[in-house]
């Protein structure tokens, strides 16, 4: 199957093992992927800060970028990505009356896929052959797991990784306090929502925290970084490429 | 506007959230009823159905507006009740006034109504000598407090058994002895004290949860009894209710009183709903007025995205799931419509020209648990992010940091070159303040984040070099 | 002239009109549940409120009476005289007592319209058997009597019967177990202003 990753700049900067799992990943399960170079960012912060009419040029630039390809989807290792160019392209075209915009708009959302729901639900895969020997515990993004509607996705793809002891979380479904430039304007709110989130991952005795979005997993390992708490954070795709003979 | 406080809501959180007792107040509150609306919500498996049609009628009768709200006043009229129209909190506040003193009245009992605080009923009756008596328990509460509601549907959440009881001890005199912290006792004290104004005070006057345009039929939800009591002891009642609250048909009904008790007290059904059509002859007030209030209501429906704000049936649920409000509490928002649907409802009604107004779309993680809950699907996350755009427009013309950082970022993005050579820069860049792959302390508008957290240092590597490196360009 | 120059606002700020779409009633108009009657007694008592499935009313009612240990009952005027045991003392609301009466009186027996099973709700329509508002207000305790016929299965069922009512002027009170409040920490305490004590007799029909 082909298909276009969009990595997203927070990935293609700050996480690029992220990026480079993806692939691995990807490929061992059949996929032949291609990455337009010409990618940046999908606008989210731009649009969650209030700036439209910065938002709407790079949903356009987007749009010109990922059309030119010719792959059946394009898939990103970050739910809140996916979400914003799910539900939030076409209602950004739709708030400047572009109907023309609106309707590309609609057509590449229809093919935008998160990893594991991609993995999930067009692959049809459970089981990708991984080996995580490590006490796990899943933090479901609240774009993935409302926006998206991901489900249990994640949570079928972690429990058939060989050696991975996955631990539930309590209050898995409350927000981390990241929230984009939330964390940044309201910083004592997102600390008190942080440590909350913090108190019930430690609670779980993991040693490792993942989940679908690096951008709530660097504030939740941020705060554990800073708190010395040896639990660290990584990136679904990263447990799911890694696999026996490469541990 | 009486009812605001213009401090931002993130001064106001700070303050709020450096009160241990009220976030444990908040948190014991929100956790218990969020799981029990999970319970009794589970219990209906048309659940999603019932707020489909929740949401049809609620968009419907707004593009009805007009057609409904005059008939609604036919059917009122007919029924041998008045209907007055007020466009703003002075005429409204003007017309409750004359007709209270029309009955020569210096009290008044009143049944919870968040109307009512929107336009400062209260102190506008004490301006020409009348005296509000507060009926629902939390607002007694807060009234005697002389404090301001922080939950829609329980105004006093903030406050604790404790609390309550030396409110109570000091307000009405009692000894301590004579009075425990049990709930139950607090309640009969309200009781005591209340029934004697009941007999009493000759006017009473409510809010509106619905009123039917078909039949003219108003409807009063509530638990303790007070409202049946507001509604039928004194000789004359006056509800006043939102141009909003209007809906086509009585069966609009059976979706409503479904979805409101599940998802405001958490229960199959409140103990007590009235309807009322009118005046009953030989039962109830013999004289029913009902004013119908815009006061910036169509300010917001004027707007195609934002409206949706107005299907809101106050049930506070988003407030409950909320993971800002459980922290920071309803004062930190500032207006008696807390929470996630007071961030996108008071901006809009009072406009976006001052900081507090500006602040409130901000108020959010966006995690969308709000819309998740909410009966009448009101896309609560959409709307903030929608509003934030119309405070940046607001602002333009100001030099601003932020806009600034943006704006440049968005001129980085745009080209696919300009963006590699930043993040060859930002490798650079970071060479001060990064310490073993990690940021700890930033200057500026970055110290909210490293206050409490560290920050990943940029790797040697992006991805998109390691992709031309190992994969060739694409 | 605030009534004209807020419609024309409305009409304004709505715009262009727009056809409205149809209303999706696909949640259930009815919930096919086969034993009214036990669903209704259960979620009844879910409220605290004391419910008893009986052929014989006048037999509940005085083993109320006599557990609640209440003397002097109030009673709208067209309340069935069979319902009654015959030696409590009744004060009938006619002419209409006044409210400082029946704040003497400890308790108030009525009929009702309907009952919701899926909710645990008692509708009165103040109609037959049921008397004015204030009646099933003041007292402590009241004291209500359900037909088994009358018991329908959920809201929608309800709305769609007692449209007449409203129609014919009609106030409703919707009853879900007695008074209470959620107002300190969010706990439910029964009995605030209303009865306190809500007593549900529920007649099967012969």
């Amino acid at each position: 199957m082909k298909i276009s990753l969009f990595v997203t700049c927070l990935n293609d900067t700050l996480y690029p093992q992220t990026g480079i799992a993806t692939v691995t990943l990807l490929e061992r399960l059949g996929c032949e992927i291609s990455f337009p170079f010409e990618q940046t960012c999908c606008g989210q912060m731009h649009l969650n800060s209030g700036y439209q009419t910065e938002t709407l040029e790079l949903v356009r630039r987007f749009l010109d970028v990922f059309e030119k390809e010719d792959a059946e989807y394009i898939v990103s290792p970050s739910g809140s990505c996916v979400a914003m160019i799910r539900e939030y392209f076409p209602k950004v075209c739709e708030w400047a009356h572009d109907t023309a915009l609106e309707t590309r708009a609609k057509v590449i959302a229809s093919k935008t896929l998160e990893l594991s729901e991609f993995i999930v639900n067009i692959l049809k895969l459970e089981d990708v052959g991984a080996y995580y020997p490590h006490r796990v515990t899943y933090h479901s993004s609240c774009h993935g797991l409302r926006t998206l509607g991901l489900g249990d996705a994640p949570y079928k793809l972690l429990k058939n990784v060989r050696g991975l002891e996955l631990m539930p979380l309590e209050n898995s479904e409350s927000c981390c306090g990241f929230g984009g430039t939330f964390a940044i304007k309201n910083p004592e709110t997102s600390t008190a929502m942080l440590s909350d989130k913090m108190r019930c991952i430690l609670n779980t005795k993991a040693n490792t925290c993942t989940g679908g979005d690096n951008s709530c997993l660097m504030h939740i390992g941020g705060g554990l970084s800073r708190m010395n708490t040896g639990v660290r954070t990584v990136h679904l795709a990263e447990i799911l490429a890694q696999t026996e003979g490469r541990a | 506007m009486p009812f605001l406080n213009p401090t931002t809501y993130q001064k106001a959180a700070k303050t709020a959230l450096e009160n241990p007792q009220l976030r444990r107040n908040l948190g014991k509150a929100t956790t218990a009823i969020r799981e029990k609306r999970l319970r009794v919500v589970a219990e209906l498996p048309d659940w999603q159905q019932l707020r489909d049609a929740g949401a049809a009628i609620k968009t419907n009768a707004m593009q009805r507006l007009p057609e409904l709200l005059l008939q609604l006043e036919e059917s009122v009229q007919k029924a041998g009740g008045k209907v007055h129209w007020a466009s703003d909190a002075v005429e409204a506040n003007q017309i409750v006034s004359s007709i209270v003193k029309s009955h020569n009245a210096k009290e008044v009992i009143k049944i919870k109504s968040i109307t009512t605080d929107e336009i400062g009923l209260n102190d506008a009756l004490l301006e020409s000598g009348v005296v509000a008596i507060e009926t629902d328990l939390a607002e007694l509460i807060v009234q005697l407090a002389h404090d301001h509601p922080s939950h829609i549907l329980v105004p006093a959440i903030h406050k604790n058994r404790s609390e309550i009881r030396e409110l109570f001890l000091k307000s009405f005199n009692i000894k301590p002895e004579d009075l425990t912290d049990e709930p139950r006792a607090l309640a009969e004290v309200a009781r005591r004290y209340l029934r004697q104004k009941f007999l009493t005070v000759p006017v009473a006057i409510s809010g509106a949860n619905f009123a039917i345009a078909e039949t003219g039929t108003v409807s009063v939800v509530e638990s303790e009894g007070n409202g049946r009591m507001c509604l039928t002891l004194p000789k004359v009642l006056i509800s006043i209710m939102g141009i909003e609250k209007v809906l086509p048909e009585l069966r609009d009904l059976e979706v409503m009183l479904q979805l409101l008790p599940r998802s405001s007290t958490a229960e199959r059904m409140n103990p007590y709903t009235s309807l009322w059509t009118g005046v009953h002859a030989d039962d109830g007030p013999q004289e029913f007025h009902l004013v119908l209030l815009d006061n910036g209501r169509t300010k917001v429906l004027g707007d195609e995205v934002g409206r949706q704000a107005l299907h809101c049936i106050r049930c506070s649920a988003c407030l409950n799931v909320c993971p800002v409000y459980e922290r920071a509490g309803g004062h930190a928002y500032g207006s008696v419509y807390p929470g996630p649907i007071g961030a996108i409802l008071t901006p809009q009604l009072i406009g976006l020209e001052t900081a507090h107004a500006q602040s409130l779309p901000f108020a959010s993680s966006l995690c969308g648990a709000c819309y998740e809950v909410c009966p009448v699907k009101i896309n609560i996350p959409e709307i903030l992010v929608y509003l934030r755009g119309e405070v940046v427009k607001e602002k333009t013309g100001f030099f601003n940091l932020e806009g600034a950082a943006l704006k440049s970022m968005a001129w980085v993005f745009m080209d696919a070159k300009r963006y590699e050579l930043a993040q060859q820069a930002a490798r650079v860049g970071q060479i001060p303040f990064a310490k073993n792959n990690k940021i700890s302390s930033l200057a500026g508008f970055m110290t909210g984040w490293t206050n409490s957290r560290d920050l990943p240092s940029v790797p040697k590597q992006s991805f998109r070099d390691w992709w031309r490196e190992n994969k060739g360009k694409s | 002239m605030s009534r004209e120059t807020m419609l024309s606002v409305i009409r304004n700020a709505i715009g262009a009109p727009r056809e409205t779409m149809p209303i999706p009633r696909a949640y259930r108009l009815e919930t096919g549940e086969p034993n009214l009657l036990h669903l209704l007694e259960e979620r009844v008592s879910d409220y605290r409120a004391r419910v008893q499935v009986t052929e014989d009313v006048q037999s509940a009612i005085q083993e109320i009476l006599e557990r609640l240990q209440i003397s002097k009952i109030a009673v709208p005027q067209d309340l069935p005289e069979t319902w009654l045991p015959n030696k409590v003392e009744k004060i009938i609301d006619h002419p209409n007592l006044a409210p400082s009466q029946l704040e003497q009186v400890q308790a108030v027996v009525t009929g009702s319209a309907l009952a919701i099973a899926e909710t645990g709700t008692i509708v009165l329509d103040h109609g037959a058997h049921q008397g004015r508002r204030v009646l099933t207000l003041i007292p402590d305790i009241h004291i209500c009597i359900v037909d088994e016929k009358n018991i329908v299965d959920n809201l929608p069922s309800a709305i769609s019967r007692l449209g007449s009512s409203v129609r014919s002027g009609k106030p409703l009170t919707f009853i879900s177990g007695p008074s209470a409040t959620s107002d300190i920490e969010l706990n439910r305490v029964e009995g605030v202003h209303g009865p306190r004590t809500l007593e549900v007799v529920l007649v099967k029909s012969v």
